[in-house]
């Protein structure tokens, strides 16, 4: 059990210097620049109007679709690393079994690639 | 390498099913939308040929897939009515799909892999197994329930019925790990044989078990997680509400006996309260929920939240007699609601849809067979011998005052003479008021057969129960032999 | 050191989870979200559940969380509003949480494993420091749980089924570029040679 959480030891100190890094840079802006705000400074600026509209943008619907299948084919991969770390002791029913789920999941493929949800226009 | 396979046998039917779902949705897919009618019977011969599957196995007990998947006469009669309940919804609806231009060769694929998850579900051998038939079943019915995307009610309903349909899983889930912590095994035959060598549970596995009861009784509907039915039954395209009033219904009533059955059999003193009760607001929530409503399908909701009080009550038994009761009930259930909805999809005038109680007014004057069919419903719905619904009623509560369940027995048959109030209304509605028109005809050869079969199968079991009671009597033996 | 990294995580992520729920901006609620993975994936590896923080870290911080982003960046809904009830149930909501908790250290005063336990669910899993992880579950899910793992697949199919049919719109008017047809097609579709006579025009 140490063992294993040594390896990642490299791991947590890597986050902890990111962490203390972006920490450093964000307060050293705050500490070392200039700071004398105003209203006109801290408002937007758009052409010297004032902002029309909220700045963040909509997206469209269909990138819905697209995110939601790729969480699928995501879960899909999540099964394959276990079997591919296995593999060798599997046997040959792990491995048809495998199949077999990829098998029900290409007929989803072929399913929406029919279908034209993959095309975006 | 030898291939060892794992003994899948018992599942044939749903192996088959599932691989028919697929193959149609190919087909389907292929040909494009024209395609919905013929893909609608190809599924329905698929169900037929699953049910024979199912029959063919007999009633001996039998696990396979690693211990996972069970079956026995119990699950085979549970699996034959699911499977009849989805073959009369999917016939229904596809007159009906074709009158109301929702046509989509999606709609009986999606029945067909609902189906095969609720065969699963009555299968269930492991808490994992039940979880994953569950889950199959249910994402086909919120898909099904927002059918008509463009529909604001039915997207609605499907939203609705999602939430809180995940809430419930995660009760569910919520429960199984604790059972799973406590007992540390997620087998019923496992956990059979440790409660049954130790006498009582822990207050974890007990609080384990309430949640798993709580989320089973958000499936089958029952008081106090009713809340969602009346909005799901009334916003969800009629096609989909008639498969989703019986089929489900069945899995989800033979999943919550399986559990409590099987792997908690010995702790029946700890559930039958929890039973008892649920069976008891059921019934009252049903029948008095069900006299204000103007809606046929919100009426039928509520008369499903009674009928599932019902079938509770034999549940709540805790004795073969029980489990017979709730086969009896269920079986003939499929009939009488199957048959229901049938006739609230033939409710058309001007071409459009109509769904009011006060639509049928005066209709034994303009369809008098049509009224006649409905009224055959209604009467046994109502327990009236000599039809169907009476000896459903009858075993119910034969089991629960054999349990000693006297308080449950006869506030429950008080309860049913006051159902019997809104089921009459409709009667008299049909045969006394004046006519607000007929209906569209002709109503199209399925829809008609449908209605025949099932107004049929519920005058002749009513007259001769012989069949369904003693095939639930030897399902509930099976039961009990493993 | 293993208690202290627990004792980050663990504050991380409750600090995080609340910060999902109080947070004025919903595009900040995700980002908290995220972090509340991270941490959950932390306290995953210091239980030596390798596989399922590395999990949590690709399918949801990856794929889920991602989602929920889009979502919130394609309803344009003032979240503000629909927060206003948040005061009005809270006494209710606190209720319910105490009443949970309570319970839940009732549940754990009197646990008692099974006696039976050890005998009936002999561990399907080799101890961890003979095999990782990721092994023992992929040793397992194949084979002895193959019924779980192919129902897994059938629900996955059910969901793209579901997604499709419940966004998908076919859009018309919309000119695709059929590139079999650009390369299918020959000069005589396109072009004629005609004779033309001198001096007279077409």
């Amino acid at each position: 059990m140490d063992a294993l959480l040594r390896e990642y030891l490299p791991i947590l100190i890597f986050v902890g210097i990111a962490v203390g890094l972006s920490a450093i840079m964000v307060l050293a802006s705050y500490v070392i620049a200039r700071q004398n705000p105003d209203s006109e400074k801290l408002s937007p600026y758009e052409c010297g109007f004032d902002p029309f509209e909220n700045a963040r943008g909509r997206f469209d619907v269909r990138y819905y679709l697209v995110a939601i299948l790729f969480i699928i084919f995501d879960l899909e991969v999540a099964f394959l690393f276990p079997w591919a770390v296995t593999f060798g002791t599997l046997g040959l029913f792990g491995f048809w079994s495998m199949m077999v789920f990829l098998g029900v999941l290409t007929i989803g493929f072929i399913y929406e690639w029919k279908k034209g949800a993959l095309e975006w226009e | 390498m030898p291939l060892l396979l794992p003994d899948f046998t018992p599942a044939l039917p749903e192996i088959f099913l599932a691989c028919a779902a697929m193959a149609l949705l190919m087909l389907g897919v292929f040909q494009g939308e024209k395609s919905a009618k013929e893909v609608s019977w190809l599924s329905v011969a698929a169900l037929v040929i699953a049910g024979a599957l199912v029959a063919s196995r007999g009633m001996e007990r039998r696990t396979g897939l690693e211990d996972m998947f069970i079956v026995d006469g119990f699950s085979m009669f549970m699996k034959l009515f699911v499977i009849a309940g989805a073959s009369i919804a999917l016939i229904a609806a596809i007159r009906f799909n074709a009158r109301e231009k929702t046509e989509r060769f999606e709609f009986p694929i999606l029945i067909l892999l609902a189906t095969t998850g609720m065969m699963m579900m009555i299968s269930a051998n492991d808490l994992i197994s039940l979880y994953l038939g569950l889950e199959l079943q249910s994402l086909s019915l919120y898909i099904l329930t927002s059918y008509n995307r463009d529909d604001v009610r039915s997207t609605e309903a499907g939203l609705k019925y999602f939430v809180l349909g995940a809430v419930s899983s995660g009760m569910l889930l919520y429960g199984s790990s604790m059972v799973y912590g406590f007992a540390g095994t997620t087998s019923f035959t496992s956990l059979a044989e440790i409660f049954g060598s130790t006498d009582s549970g822990s207050i974890g596995i007990i609080i384990g078990i309430v949640f798993i009861s709580a989320g089973l009784a958000f499936k089958v509907s029952a008081v106090p997680f009713h809340m969602w039915t009346p909005d799901v039954y009334e916003g969800a395209p009629s096609q989909v509400t008639s498969f989703l009033s019986v089929a489900p219904k069945i899995a989800a009533m033979a999943l919550f006996t399986r559990i409590l059955y099987d792997p908690f059999g010995h702790l029946v003193g700890e559930w039958r309260q929890i039973i008892a009760t649920i069976s008891l607001l059921s019934m009252a929530v049903g029948a008095l929920g069900a006299i204000s409503q103007r809606n046929f399908k919100r009426l039928m909701a509520y008369i499903s939240i009674g009928h599932m009080g019902y079938a509770l009550a034999a549940f709540a038994a805790g004795t073969e007699d029980g489990v017979r009761g709730v086969l009896i009930y269920m079986a003939m259930y499929v009939f009488m609601v199957g048959g229901t909805f049938a006739i609230i999809l033939c409710m058309r005038r001007d071409g459009k849809a109509v769904e009011r109680i006060d639509d049928l007014a005066g209709l034994a004057r303009t369809q008098p067979a049509l009224a006649v069919a409905l009224a055959i419903f209604m009467f046994s719905m109502a327990g009236i011998p000599p039809l169907a619904g009476f000896w459903s009623k009858f075993y119910v509560f034969y089991a629960a005052i054999n349990a000693n369940l006297y308080t449950l027995a006869i506030l429950g048959m008080v309860i049913s003479v006051v159902g019997a109030f809104y089921y009459i209304r409709i009667v008299k509605i049909m045969f006394f008021d004046e006519p607000a028109g007929a209906f569209d005809t002709p109503l199209g050869a399925e829809l008609a057969g449908v209605i025949f079969v099932t107004a049929l199968a519920t005058v002749l079991f009513g007259i001769f129960p012989s069949p369904i009671i003693s095939g639930a009597e030897a399902a509930a033996a099976s039961f009990f032999a493993g | 050191m293993i208690a202290l990294a627990f004792w980050l995580f663990a504050t991380l992520t409750v600090a995080s989870a609340v910060m999902v729920i109080s947070a004025r901006n919903t595009v900040h609620s995700v980002l908290f979200l995220i972090f509340c993975f991270f941490n959950a994936a932390g306290l995953f590896v210091l239980l030596g559940a390798e596989f399922l923080a590395m999990i949590l870290v690709v399918v949801y911080v990856g794929a889920v969380a991602v989602l929920f982003l889009f979502v919130v960046m394609m309803l344009d809904i003032d979240f503000t509003e629909l927060r206003q009830g948040f005061l009005r149930y809270l006494p209710v909501g606190i209720v319910v949480g105490v009443v949970l908790c309570v319970e839940i250290v009732f549940v754990f005063k009197t646990w008692i494993l099974n006696p039976d336990m050890a005998t009936v669910a002999a561990a399907v899993t080799p101890p961890l420091d003979q095999i990782s992880n990721t092994q023992a579950l992929g040793s397992l899910i194949y084979t002895h749980y193959v019924y779980a793992f192919q129902a897994s697949g059938l629900i996955l199919l059910v969901a793209m089924i579901g997604a499709i049919m419940l966004t998908h719109r076919a859009r018309v008017g919309v000119r695709k570029q059929t590139i079999s047809t650009q390369v299918a097609r020959k000069r005589e579709d396109a072009v004629t040679v005609v004779k033309v006579p001198t001096g007279e025009g077409i």
